[in-house]
């Protein structure tokens, strides 16, 4: 495939006795939006995992804008341009949702030995902090801990953090879980504002949001990708309907399990 | 040679008292999550309570089993009046708190035995040594010592693998909550872990009393070993406290009884007699620090907390 | 072009990088300008020993400081850093005993050293985190202690008499007591004015946040473990500072000074004082020393009060004291 940002070839990981990738194989091109989706279990947060960093493969290869990044640390994956949110918000509690931005952009731009400046009022660190929290939508919270903000607002403060790393490829895991029909809505339209000037890889169990986003979708279950393909013929495929899309017509807004 | 076979069973004996120690701070730490600093005071408190008991009954068994009995008692008083309040916090919380007791401990010692130590003898035949193997002469006493741990130490393998309490204990190490669910007694159940690891601690103090000493302090000495030993072994893991052990015994034994030699060998007298001591003591925390680098979870870690 | 965007006003640690008079701040300024004073009460009241207590007290705060960076600020609980206080204090001596007297060649190469050894040991236990990285400092810490009372050519276990101060020609006379006493109170408002830089700059701002969250940092691209591993030198070093000055003022250093209770003294002081906060060390280390002088005096078992206090604050408060009097919780 020409323009492959990331392609994925015969990824696995086991633990112990269970195998949560089984052989993945994905390619994803620049600008595409690409959604995983499959029954729970299927292995989706190993595999969020594998391509972010923190879980070793035991087989098979990562590539990425043409370099081979199966076994680079997570942060330097980060530097690269592949930015990852994550499915429960990770975020730094005590700290304000500026400076929270602030950190992800600090942490792209060299390094962070400076020792004496206040990184406060740094103009360098706090406009685009602040330009990522307007973006976002949250540019009246910015001054608010983190953990006093709403759990709707935490979601979009994850995301806001991700983009603020200036990625080329955002994984993004379950955005919107624990979300509301009108949160949800939200976020799909600031997803698709982003269409074109970035590669998403999307992991959700939101069926209208995948259909509303997604360029293409690829099914995983059991750790195997059974499918592959556009959404209307994703949507069709046998093997996907019994699998995975007929028990989960009822989960359309992605509540999440208590 | 024969020196060298000596100081190996030294070690094995080392290692088993080690041992003894590591699996009761394992425990704790595996089940109730609890750091406890005081764990070398129990040591202590262990042997105090033997040499007052065998004076008093003029006997060192009698000494040994009141002993015990009294550190079981002694660690599930402290569990109900000090520890339990610590449970859920941070760890830090936990070692400011036992390290206030640690103080505690020792000042009390001081209070009620006085500055210096105390002296536990033994019954004299436990004293002469005895032919093992052609040509090795080893003290009875700590073949005493080296067989009484090993027996402590299966029977704890049999509590913890094959008895009802030791079902639960594992259980809660893996998820208490879901056994405080299940309504078992929770803090029963650490009441008597807690007990349990005082028991081993003090048993082990009793053991050592004889040939090493009753002291103040003595418990802050061996609980830095103690702690080596769970790095090396694995937190949580009493297979691996019982390998690591007898390692890190060995190896310190060794080390202390060999290494001013060879360095004498390599280096210049000089410089052997000022590094020799230094360096021998070292040993074990060389071996400590190469596992950190080849394997920081230790060698047989049990499941990650 | 450095605009200026203000920090938000709930920020945590507004009130160290701009001065905002509140009752929290009351505390602090008045506990330093009571230590300002006291070679002045020393002096009207003939009370020499005032300034020999405090001055130990202000060594010890620069010790405090030091461990607050790594603990209250980095999150990493080291049980071992008197370590640093004995290799400050025995490089001082060492050199001394081998007729180097001038605190311009002593002084650096004492703090080079605990940086060195806070290299070594940090490269290490970093790996850990919790409970490990406790007991690993503690290892590390009681290894170097051994070392100690193994050299006999400087005292072993019976420690080393340093019989002349450090010298520094001309510039200042470290036998003045009142002179000595200024110099460990202008390095220990160095030293906290140092930290409420470090923390608030990018690499300050770099080690909160892997505190905060470890995880996240290295998500967005930190590379946090060689970050954390500086900010460890750092404390390192600045305890070594601490040990050149003990070694100055008790003309003496020992095997003890590294024992793991001097470190869980260090601990206590910087948890009772509240971890995190930019004079919390100084208030812990006046009130456990103050505390320790207090009860030593009015009883031979001093710890049988002390030990079940520190085990009620461990229980009781969070936040130390200084939360306990801004009524505030951190984080």
């Amino acid at each position: 495939m020409a323009n492959a940002l990331l392609h994925v070839e015969g990824l696995t990981r086991r633990f112990g006795g269970v195998i949560a990738a089984d052989s993945v194989t994905l390619e994803i091109s620049a600008g595409e939006v690409h959604a995983v989706i499959g029954p729970n279990g299927a292995g989706k947060s190993t595999l969020v995992g594998l391509l972010a960093g923190e879980v070793a493969s035991q087989e098979g290869t990562i590539r990425y804008d043409g370099g081979d990044i199966t076994r680079l640390p997570v942060y330097r994956r980060s530097r690269l341009g592949l930015a990852r949110s994550f499915q429960i918000s990770s975020l730094f509690p005590d700290f304000t949702a500026l400076d929270n931005v602030a950190l992800a952009v600090q942490a792209h731009q060299g390094h962070s030995f400076h020792f004496w400046r206040d990184a406060r009022r740094e103009y360098e660190l706090r406009k685009p902090a602040q330009a990522a929290l307007e973006h976002a939508g949250l540019a009246d919270r910015a001054g608010v801990r983190v953990h006093r903000l709403s759990h709707g607002e935490q979601r979009q403060l994850e995301i806001a953090m991700a983009l603020a790393t200036q990625p080329r490829l955002l994984l993004l895991d379950e955005p919107m879980a624990g979300m509301g029909p009108e949160e949800s809505a939200q976020m799909v339209a600031m997803l698709r504002r982003l269409k074109g000037s970035m590669t998403i890889l999307l992991i959700e169990h939101d069926m209208e949001a995948v259909f509303a986003l997604a360029d293409r979708i690829s099914v995983l279950v059991y750790g195997r990708v059974i499918a592959c393909g556009r959404p209307e013929d994703v949507r069709a495929d046998p093997a996907v309907r019994k699998a995975y899309l007929g028990e989960k017509e009822s989960e359309r807004h992605g509540r999440p399990n208590a | 040679m024969l020196y060298f076979i000596e100081q190996c069973l030294n070690g094995v004996q080392l290692g088993m008292l080690l041992f003894l120690l590591a699996a009761g701070l394992t425990l704790v730490f595996g089940i109730m999550d609890l750091v406890n600093l005081a764990h070398g005071s129990l040591y202590m408190l262990g042997a105090y309570f033997a040499a007052t008991f065998a004076a008093v009954t003029g006997s060192f068994v009698a000494g040994l089993a009141l002993a015990v009995a009294a550190s079981l008692l002694m660690g599930m008083v402290l569990e109900l009046v000090a520890i339990r309040r610590l449970y859920g916090r941070g760890h830090l919380d936990h070692v400011l708190g036992t390290f206030g007791l640690i103080l505690f401990f020792n000042e009390l010692v001081r209070l009620v035995w006085g500055p210096a130590g105390l002296t536990l003898p033994l019954p004299r035949e436990m004293l002469t040594a005895v032919q093992i193997i052609p040509g090795v002469h080893y003290p009875i006493y700590r073949l005493v010592i080296i067989l009484a741990t090993l027996g402590v130490a299966a029977l704890l393998y049999l509590v913890v693998m094959r008895s009802r309490l030791g079902m639960l204990i594992r259980a809660g190490a893996s998820n208490r909550e879901m056994v405080g669910a299940l309504g078992i007694n929770i803090k029963l159940l650490y009441t008597l872990v807690f007990g349990l690891g005082a028991a081993l601690a003090g048993f082990a103090g009793v053991m050592q009393a004889p040939i090493l000493t009753v002291q103040i302090g003595m418990g802050e000495n061996i609980l830095i070993l103690a702690f080596v030993v769970i790095i090396i072994g694995g937190i949580g893991s009493i297979r691996g406290a019982f390998v690591a052990a007898l390692i890190v015994g060995l190896i310190d034994t060794l080390g202390r009884a060999f290494l001013p030699d060879l360095l004498r060998v390599a280096l210049s007298t000089n410089a052997a007699q000022t590094l020799g001591p230094a360096l021998s003591a070292m040993s074990i925390y060389v071996l400590m620090a190469a596992i950190l680098v080849f394997r920081p979870e230790g060698l047989f870690p049990a499941a990650s907390r | 072009m450095t605009g200026q965007i203000d920090p938000p006003l709930d920020s945590p640690l507004v009130a160290a990088s701009r001065f905002r008079l509140t009752a929290g701040m009351a505390l602090p300024v008045l506990l330093v300008a009571a230590l300002a004073l006291i070679p002045v009460y020393a002096a009207v009241t003939s009370d020499t020993f005032a300034i020999t207590l405090f001055t130990r007290v202000l060594i010890l705060a620069i010790g405090a400081v030091s461990l607050n960076l790594i603990m209250g600020y980095g999150g990493m609980v080291s049980f071992g850093h008197a370590a640093y206080l004995g290799i400050g204090g025995y490089a001082v001596g060492v050199l001394a005993k081998e007729g180097i007297g001038s605190g311009f060649v002593q002084w650096p190469l004492a703090i080079a050293a605990s940086a060195l050894f806070a290299l070594g040991v940090g490269a290490l236990s970093l790996r850990t985190r919790g409970v490990y990285f406790i007991m690993i400092t503690l290892a590390f810490a009681q290894m170097i202690y051994y070392v100690a009372i193994g050299l006999d050519r400087y005292g072993g276990d019976d420690g080393l008499t340093i019989y002349k101060r450090s010298t520094f020609g001309s510039l200042i006379d470290l036998n003045n007591k009142t002179l000595f006493y200024y110099l460990c109170f202008g390095l220990l408002l160095a030293s906290i004015y140092f930290i409420a830089r470090l923390t608030n700059s990018r690499f300050g701002l770099a080690i909160r946040g892997a505190r905060s969250n470890d995880r996240r940092m290295r998500a967005i691209g930190f590379p946090t473990f060689r970050y954390r591993l500086v900010c460890f030198v750092i404390a390192g070093a600045l305890c070594g500072l601490a040990g050149v000055l003990l070694a100055n003022h008790t003309n003496f250093v020992s095997p003890a000074l590294m024992h793991w209770t001097r470190s869980g003294d260090l601990i206590v002081m910087v948890v009772l004082g509240g971890l995190g906060s930019l004079f919390g060390p100084l208030i812990g280390a006046v009130t456990f020393l103050l505390l320790e002088e207090g009860l030593s005096r009015v009883t031979q078992y001093p710890d049988l009060i002390l030990g079940p206090l520190l085990l009620l604050v461990a229980i009781y408060v969070n936040g130390g004291i200084e939360g306990l009097i801004e009524g505030r919780r951190l984080g």
